[in-house]
């Protein structure tokens, strides 16, 4: 009886062995490792035609939200797993930063990148794209039931909108925490604790994760929930007419763009420390900076591309909200106060 | 033929088996007898292979078996409980071991239907075990370990389950079987009866050892000691003390009791066991010399004779005779034994 | 006996016979049957963990525990055990009544229905949470039904962010392990000890409780352990049904680790997951000290029947019932919403039909912005399932190695089956971040080499095997073995005739439970997943995490294609019979 199961088990081991042993094979192109979170995509053209100027292999290796991929990041930084790692955003860069993963590189396209993207002036992380976290709302609901938009932070707090707005937890939520961040932004350390008072008495709908507010409570998804605001991304209105069932020509859905009703995410991509194809990936950096890549960023990641001469694809233009004062704070402060933030909210809005 | 030396065997640190040692001649069936726990069955899977001795060794034809594994011994064996495999049906069954002496197919059917046609089983092939009966279970039980051809085999209290029709009726076809096949055989059970019928030879098995060997008739006969008078049920039981060893006079709750002795009569003074047949009730009184008298306490009609149970005294409770006449309840007889009808025996349990 | 002539060959021959010796010895053998299954576990499980820790917990040990609030650690532990504890309770309230169904009757559906209660294991929380919603969400059917009923304002029922959905939905996962578990086990008991007991005299319930309880305790005491441990570590129910006020030691690791890059203490609070599924493991081994029974299979045993009377058939009508509607109701709710049209009830906009459509299907397979990323579904199922079959063939390789194990009596058992139960009780994150730390280097670089995939499925499968193939290895009696042997059949042949068709139920249901297991299984993988094979639930969770309509749908598109995958695979297992064996 072992030796049947120690034959399967034998069997089973050679061919692992064997896989293993193709794997590195000899190829004239070298191989370039790309390490990303879950949302990156990008169009395959694109992809072969870097593959075929360089004459290289490009591999991702998608390694779960921000949060999981930077651990990974940090966790293999002796033995990196990839050449370069994009996902960082600007409410991690501190940390990575401190973690030492990155190598710098001056790519001489962030000259075509505005100033206010470029938040590492030394490098080691360069901005890629950036998104606002912002909230959007039911234009049906607020139609049918003849409410008037909220413009401004302050307005969510007013007896009309009691129990309108579901928000996510800043604790296990991305976009929850960039919506924290907004409030503290507006109203400061002092302050946006009151703020999330009146939200909680006006009956504030805290879901854990953006699926379910976004599937489950939104009445403007096809999840049709009850709260008819929610806090989203500003290109999803964007998204809901991309996606659509059958064509639309406007979208069901809008961004509230008052002073700090949005906050601004800013994602980097960075070489890895201790990367043995250096140039590659300055190339691929270069790469991802460049016009083509960067206008092929919103309909792939449903986010804006950093460099100014980008063109934004047409649905964006007609369907999105940019907010003109987007809510930010320093990556030094974010990274400093996190916990005590989320501490202090979880203590307010849920206890 | 199978020999069997000195195999010691403990169970949960008891000694089971101690020093264990016979043999089993070509055609000989041979009856292992002994009451429930003596490690019979024990016995049995070890000769089998199945089990490891302590101690002593198994040869067939003079050949050491202790390093042959069981399924090479070609030892037949049939358990208690049958062990039919309920995943497949009665040919199937029976099939197995052909199958591991790998025969070829059309062999093992023709050998599978022979099989069924001797224990009259033939439109049961396809049928499966778990609906058998106990009788026909035992049936293909023996059929399945008959059918690979053995050269010897071992039968562990086959017939225990069964009613008594079915019994005695098995018991004969049992050893028709066994006469006709030829197959020299081990049959363990704790009825005596049925060792009588079957056994061409009997080992009685207690406290670990082998406390007589012999043919049936010797064992009603010549009963080594008191403990196998007992386990055969030969009869009334009284101890005593010896006063004259010849003639051998012993004391007993009953008087003093003249009997005989098959071995070395015991020293005056020592301890004996007196044997008294209820067959060889002497009625006549004035006859026998030993005489009885009792109350009749209990009688039961037998058919051909009376039981009758008499109470003697105190320390003979219960004294049981066979006589053809009734006598009344209550009623107080006299009875007689001849000298040479009183076996006198061995205290204790172990051999001479 | 040996000659001193041939010197070498006694040398031999006594180094055959001390080897059987030490062959003969339980520790001995127990050992050699743990060999390969520690190895793996060791390599696989203990490797990555005791890895993270000691990078994490040594050199701050001190300092981690220091700035530990009480709050942090004994809320979230209390809450993880004290909502494990009733969830199972629930749990055993409906899956034991639905083994006493599934064992005892016939109906009409039967077989689908066993099928269909055991698909919610394999699903993506988001999906489940998608099929509750369509139930009994605010705009839920049920709601609206009640509403209409009863001419209500709003919807009556509150479901999500509750407790209550939390209980639901593990009630909804976990039921399935344990009518399976234990109607396995009951449909095996042999008849003829309850009519024995009711010829002395014992009414049915008397004869239940006496007879047929005691006997069913190991396989109940066995589904209990299992359900509790998955509920134990449960995440994502508890994150996306219970919401943000309730927190279990999973969520806590997921938000330390996740959120906020605080490893040591994510580390911590792994540790203690670990302890106390070590506890509860010992604990569950400890009541199940007495061994198996050994009875001999299906002599004369349980045949599921049809009602009888008026009583029996009303009763098993309830059953399938109440099974139908908390366990299937969703998943059709599920599949529905795949082929319904979504935008009409989105509000009155121009001319929109509606009705039924296949788009959300044939979306699938259109990779409309030339995603280099896109999957067809093919391929994800394809991937599914080779990921799955390894699983399988991992699994029962090291199940039956480790059920025979423990038949031997020794105190090897004693520690060694506890901690083959630990990845059970361990954090997918943590087990994941493990993984990085020690597979970060050939042969395995690149390190989410598909092979890793199903080694991380199988740590979680083993213990559900092994807890399925041990009491049925024990309650094969060893006279049967012995017959066997007797009639001439090598140690190999009574293994390939006498255990081999005896064991093939549990088996069949082991492989069921790596299949589903493997199909479903969504944390380790999320770690572990390398783009050009993703499975099913990734790709699932991938278009759940984009606005708009067809997103939407694709995701319903692709957790009904996983439903009928999964179906497809149990349905094909049942089939596979190892020897003729009667109707389970």
């Amino acid at each position: 009886m072992q030796k049947r199961n120690i034959l399967l088990v034998f069997l089973l081991l050679s061919a692992t062995l064997s896989a293993c042993a193709q794997e590195p094979a000899a190829e004239e192109a070298r191989a370039l490792t790309v390490m990303t979170h879950d949302s990156f995509a990008i169009s395959a053209d694109l992809i072969e035609a870097f593959e075929t100027e360089h004459n290289v292999t490009v591999s991702f290796v998608r390694s779960g939200d921000t949060g999981s991929a930077l651990n990974q990041a940090i966790l293999s930084k002796a033995n990196p797993l990839a050449d370069i790692f994009y996902g960082v955003d600007n409410t991690f860069l501190t940390r990575a930063l401190e973690e030492g993963i990155f190598e710098a590189y001056d790519s001489p396209l962030l000259s075509e990148v505005p100033d206010q993207f470029k938040i590492d002036l030394d490098h080691y992380a360069l901005p890629v794209d950036y998104g606002d976290v912002c909230i959007n709302y039911d234009k049906v609901y607020f139609e049918s039931n003849h409410l008037p938009v909220p413009t401004s932070l302050e307005a969510l707090t007013q007896p009309q909108y009691a129990g309108l707005l579901v928000t996510e937890n800043p604790a296990t939520s991305s976009p929850g925490l960039a919506f924290l961040m907004a409030t503290i932004a507006q109203f400061g350390e002092e302050g946006y604790i009151e703020y999330w008072q009146a939200l909680a008495e006006n009956d504030l709908v805290v879901v854990n994760d953006w699926e379910t507010a976004y599937y489950t409570n939104f009445s403007g998804s096809s999840g049709q929930g009850q709260q008819p605001m929610v806090v989203s991304y500003g290109s999803s209105p964007a998204a809901e007419v991309i996606f659509a069932e059958t064509e639309l020509t406007e979208a069901p859905t809008a961004s509230i763009i008052g002073p700090n009703t949005c906050f601004r995410q800013i994602e980097f991509v960075g070489i890895l420390k201790g990367t043995e194809n250096r140039d590659l990936a300055e190339a691929f950096i270069d790469f991802m900076l460049s016009v083509p890549f960067q206008e092929d960023i919103p309909l792939q990641m449903f986010v804006f591309p950093v460099n100014q001469n980008a063109k934004l694809p047409p649905e964006f233009i007609e369907h999105v909200q940019i907010p003109s004062e987007p809510a930010t704070l320093s990556p030094e402060s974010m990274d400093q106060n996190r916990e005590i933030w989320i501490q202090t909210w979880t203590e307010t809005v849920l206890d | 033929m199978l020999t069997v030396e000195n195999i010691e065997k403990a169970y949960e640190g008891e000694p089971l088996l101690n020093k264990v040692s016979f043999t089993v001649e070509e055609d000989e069936t041979v009856c292992l007898l002994g009451p429930s726990g003596s490690g019979k069955s024990t016995l049995l899977r070890i000769i089998a292979g199945l089990e490891e001795p302590e101690g002593g060794e198994v040869f067939w034809n003079d050949e050491p078996l202790g390093n042959t594994p069981a399924h090479q011994r070609q030892f037949g064996l049939m358990f208690q409980d049958y062990a039919l495999f309920p995943h497949r049906n009665v040919s199937e069954n029976i099939a197995f071991g052909l199958r591991m002496q790998k025969r070829s197919e059309d062999d093992i059917r023709a050998r599978v239907r022979d099989a069924l046609a001797t224990i009259n089983m033939g439109a049961f092939a396809e049928r499966k075990v778990t609906e058998l009966s106990g009788g026909e279970q035992q049936r293909v039980a023996l059929a399945r370990a008959l059918a690979p051809e053995p050269r010897l085999l071992m039968l562990d209290e086959p017939l225990g389950a069964l009613d008594r029709t079915l019994r005695e009726q098995l018991s004969r076809e049992l050893r028709r079987l066994l006469r006709e096949t030829r197959v020299p055989a081990i049959y363990v059970t704790h009825d005596q009866e049925e060792a009588f019928a079957i056994a061409d030879r009997l080992l009685l098995l207690h406290d670990g050892v082998i406390l007589q060997s012999g043919k049936p008739h010797e064992f009603y006969h010549q009963p080594r000691n008191v403990w196998v008078a007992q386990f055969f049920g030969l009869g009334n039981l009284v101890q005593g003390e010896v006063i004259s060893q010849s003639p051998l006079k012993v004391t007993t709750p009953l008087g003093v009791i003249q009997a005989r002795c098959d071995r070395d009569a015991p020293a005056v003074g020592e301890k004996a066991s007196l044997l008294f047949r209820p067959t060889q009730a002497c009625p006549e009184a004035e006859v026998c010399p030993n005489r009885i008298t009792g109350k009749v306490f209990d009688e039961v009609f037998q058919g051909e004779n009376y039981r009758l149970t008499l109470h003697i005294n105190d320390e003979v409770p219960l004294f049981n005779i066979l006589l053809p006449e009734p006598a009344p309840m209550d009623a107080t007889i006299t009875i007689g034994y001849r000298a040479q009808h009183v076996l006198c025996l061995e205290n204790g349990s172990h051999s001479a | 006996m040996d000659s001193n002539l041939d010197g070498n060959s006694s040398g031999l021959n006594e180094l055959k016979t001390s080897l059987r010796n030490v062959l003969r010895s339980p520790t001995w053998r127990a050992v050699l049957f743990w060999l390969l299954p520690a190895a793996f576990l060791g390599y696989f499980f203990y490797q990555p963990l005791v890895a993270l820790f000691t990078l994490f917990i040594s050199p701050q040990g001190g300092i981690v525990l220091g700035t530990l609030n009480p709050g942090q650690i004994w809320d979230p532990l209390w809450f993880t055990v004290a909502q494990a504890a009733l969830s199972t309770l629930l749990t055993l309230a409906i899956g034991l009544p639905g083994a006493w169904l599934f064992t005892h009757f016939t109906f009409p559906g039967k077989g689908l229905l066993k099928v269909l209660t055991t698909l919610p294991f394999i699903l993506p929380t988001v999906v489940v949470a998608a099929g509750f919603n369509a139930l009994l969400g605010p705009k839920g059917w049920i709601n609206l039904a009640l509403m209409a009923l009863f001419n209500l304002d709003g919807p009556p029922i509150q479901f999500l962010n509750t407790l209550g959905a939390i209980l639901i939905a593990h009630i909804f996962y976990n039921t399935t392990i344990v009518i399976r578990v234990v109607s396995n086990a009951w449909s095996q008991q042999n008849i003829r000890l309850r009519q024995a007991a009711m010829a002395l005299g014992a009414s049915p319930w008397r004869t239940f409780k006496e007879v047929t309880l005691p006997l069913l305790r190991p396989s109940i005491l066995a589904a209990t352990l299992l359900v509790f441990l998955f509920d134990f570590t449960s995440f994502g129910v508890v994150l996306m049904l219970g919401g943000p006020g309730y927190a279990t030691l999973e969520v806590e690791i997921y938000i330390q680790a996740l959120h906020l890059l605080n490893l040591p203490l994510a580390s911590v609070l792994s540790i203690l997951q670990l302890v106390c599924t070590l506890l509860i493991t010992v604990g569950h081994n400890r009541l199940t000290r007495q061994r198996g029974l050994v009875l001999v299979p299906r002599a004369q045993a349980i045949g599921a029947r049809k009602p009888k009377n008026p009583w029996e058939r009303v009763m098993v009508a309830l059953m399938v019932l109440s099974l139908i509607s908390l366990l299937i109701a969703p998943l059709a709710a599920l599949a529905l919403r795949s082929i319904i049209k979504l935008e009409p009830s989105r509000g009155e906009r121009g001319q929109v039909e509606r009705g039924f459509t296949l788009q959300f299907y044939r979306e699938l397979s259109i990779n409309r912005r030339n995603s280099l990323f896109y999957v067809p579904p093919i391929a994800a199922a394809g991937n599914s399932f080779i990921f799955a079959a390894v699983t399988i063939l991992i699994t029962l390789s090291l199940g039956t190695l480790v059920a025979y194990a423990l038949r031997q009596r020794t105190a090897i058992n004693t520690v060694l089956d506890p901690l083959l139960m630990l990845p059970l009780g361990a954090s997918a994150i943590t087990l994941g971040l493990g993984f990085i730390i020690v597979f970060n280097q050939p042969p395995f670089s690149n390190f989410s080499f598909p092979i890793l995939m199903p080694i991380a499925h199988s740590l979680v499968a083993l213990p559900f095997i092994v807890r399925t193939l041990s009491p049925a290895l024990q309650s094969i009696p060893e006279s049967l073995r012995n017959a066997a042997r007797a009639l001439g059949a090598s140690p190999w042949r009574v293994w390939r005739e006498i255990d081999l068709p005896l064991l093939s139920p549990a088996l069949i249901v082991s492989t069921i439970f790596a299949l589903t297991i493997s199909l479903g299984e969504f944390g380790a993988s999320s770690f572990l997943s390398r783009p050009d094979y993703p499975t099913l639930p990734i790709a699932i969770f991938r278009y759940l995490s984009q606005p708009g309509a067809l997103n939407y749908g694709q995701a319903m598109a692709m957790s009904t294609i996983l439903m009928l995958v999964c179906a497809g695979g149990i349905f094909l297992i049942e089939r596979i019979q190892i020897h003729s064996k009667d109707e389970t």
